[in-house]
């Protein structure tokens, strides 16, 4: 009988993960077909981004700069033993622009722009406001929602960007001026191993598709939200965590496929 | 026409849930021009009835008509178009608080109209001077006392002169001033607009004073109706106690629950 109950608890637990799923799909598919007024009143959108980006800017580049510091310090250490420490240019560049740039500057973001967009819709829910924009046939999707979607789905690329120069930055001071690499080495090494389309457009390309991933989480969480403190409160942590799993979870998914295209 | 009530409620029913009926066979209707106010204690459905009238929700049964259309059959589009014919006053006034008081008031403005900027700041500090609040403009929302935040939300509510308007709660946690003058403000700018209004309200004296017929629900009922002096005069039981204020009478002071003494254990003997 108790084995009934929890298979029936795992059932119901299943079914109610495919059901939000399913409302998550239906919800991104409204966001997009509510684009337009983000499309034609583009001073909507470059306030959002100013909001999920712009105010990202000293959480990624702080990060970006002590993560690349970091890199540098155990590439070196572990270069010096093949007596390769040139490489180290090489090193930081392809881990932060493939993977760590947009990877972690994904993280910060859900933590940091993806949270605050759950609380600031969540918050006008509770507070009457989306309804009383939809009393005033402005369309909330498309008033509030689409504008903060595209905010963060521009800002994601940009900002893993920055993190990446950051990082290598990070690792040219601990690298270059600290350990005493060759700063010829150091750049020409990595400019000649880094490439356009596989390195740099790749991590392009997967920050873009944890943008969405985010945005779409965190619009969904904050419109989804029961209308109450606790309620907003919990989607704001829902929002923190199945933003972060969703990016990593992608991130797997991006670089088979990638590596596969790409033919490595 | 124009002698049609503009909002006709004609056995309306409704229940967010099979379980739990809201309104049922609820019939009412608005004359142009006037002032009704729907009264009734907390949770007897008059909001879940603005709700319907606004088109927030569907009814089970019956329907809600405004200006002669039946708002549960318009599609998004007509539904849009009837809503930026009514205005709303939320019960905590719903103000955009990342946007100050100005930009409140001409929020509508911005999304309906191609009116110029200049046209749209005179029309702003035109409907702010009629709440006497011209001088609160560039406050944020935050920054307004209960009072003032509801004075806002009525400037906003009219803001495109709308025929219909819907003020929920209106008097709800308002100081003895500033319930005078959001009773006040209400009948003015009825009158001033030539549109009609409709105030769901548990507050008697002061909605007594403004309102030209009165509608008194109970449990999802229509129980009584009449002008203000003959709701003041009735007799009828439901009437009396809501007017009078009084604990316990028709309108239960319990909530249906099982035998107390069973509840606390206590064993009959």
């Amino acid at each position: 009988m108790a084995e009934r109950g929890s298979i029936a608890t795992v059932g119901a637990f299943t079914l109610g993960a495919i059901r939000r799923l399913g409302q998550a799909t239906l919800f991104l598919g409204q966001v997009l077909r509510h684009s337009g007024t983000s499309l034609t009143r583009p001073a909507l959108t470059v306030r959002e981004i100013y909001f999920a980006g712009a105010l990202s800017l000293i959480i990624i580049m702080v990060s970006g700069l002590f993560v690349g510091m970091v890199l540098a310090l155990q590439g070196y250490d572990t270069l010096q033993t093949y007596g390769s420490e040139e490489k180290l240019g090489v090193l930081v560049a392809l881990s932060l622009v493939r993977e760590l740039g947009p990877v972690v500057s994904a993280l910060l973001f859900a933590s940091r722009a993806g949270s605050a967009i759950t609380a600031e819709i969540g918050l006008m829910k509770a507070t009457e406001q989306i309804v009383a924009m939809d009393m005033m046939a402005v369309h909330p999707v498309a008033r509030v929602v689409a504008p903060r979607f595209w905010g963060a789905v521009l800002s994601m690329p940009l900002l893993a960007a920055l993190f990446s120069a950051m990082g290598i930055f990070g690792a040219y001071i601990v690298g270059v001026r600290l350990l005493g690499v060759d700063v010829g080495a150091f750049w020409a090494q990595m400019q000649a191993a880094v490439d356009f389309e596989q390195d740099i457009l790749n991590g392009v390309i997967k920050s873009a598709v944890f943008g969405v991933g985010i945005a779409a989480v965190a619009t969904f969480e904050g419109f989804d939200a029961p209308p109450t403190a606790e309620g907003v409160s919990r989607a704001t942590t829902r929002t923190v965590v199945h933003s972060s799993l969703l990016v990593l979870a992608l991130d797997l998914v991006l670089t088979g496929f990638m590596m596969r295209m790409w033919g490595e | 026409m124009s002698d049609a009530p503009l909002v006709e409620i004609q056995d309306l029913s409704f229940g967010y849930s099979s379980a739990r009926q809201i309104l049922s066979d609820v019939t009412l209707s608005v004359p142009r021009g006037k002032v009704v106010a729907l009264m009734g204690g907390s949770g007897c459905g008059k909001t879940t009835l603005l709700r319907l009238i606004g088109g927030q929700v569907r009814p089970d049964r019956g329907y809600v008509k405004v200006a002669g259309e039946v708002i549960h059959e318009l599609d998004q589009a007509g539904l849009y178009r009837m809503r930026r014919r009514m205005g709303m006053l939320f019960q905590f006034g719903a103000l955009f608080t990342d946007m100050s008081v100005f930009e409140n008031i001409a929020f509508q403005m911005r999304e309906h109209t191609d009116l110029p900027e200049d046209a749209i700041r005179d029309l702003v500090l035109m409907k702010l001077n009629a709440v006497g609040l011209r001088g609160a403009a560039e406050l944020m929302p935050s920054e307004l006392s209960g009072g003032m935040a509801r004075r806002v939300a009525l400037a906003r509510a009219v803001a495109l002169d709308p025929m219909l308007v819907m003020y929920d709660e209106p008097f709800a946690g308002l100081d003895p001033i500033s319930l005078g003058v959001v009773g006040q403000l209400i009948r003015r700018s009825n009158d001033a607009l030539g549109a009609t209004s409709v105030v769901v309200t548990h507050d008697v004296q002061q909605s007594l004073h403004i309102v030209d017929y009165v509608y008194l629900m109970a449990d999802g009922r229509i129980v009584a109706q009449g002008t203000p002096d003959e709701m003041r005069a009735s007799t009828h039981p439901t009437v009396h106690q809501f007017i009078h204020g009084e604990a316990d009478g028709p309108v239960a002071f319990h909530y249906p629950a099982g035998d107390y003494a069973a509840a606390l254990g206590i064993m009959h003997g």
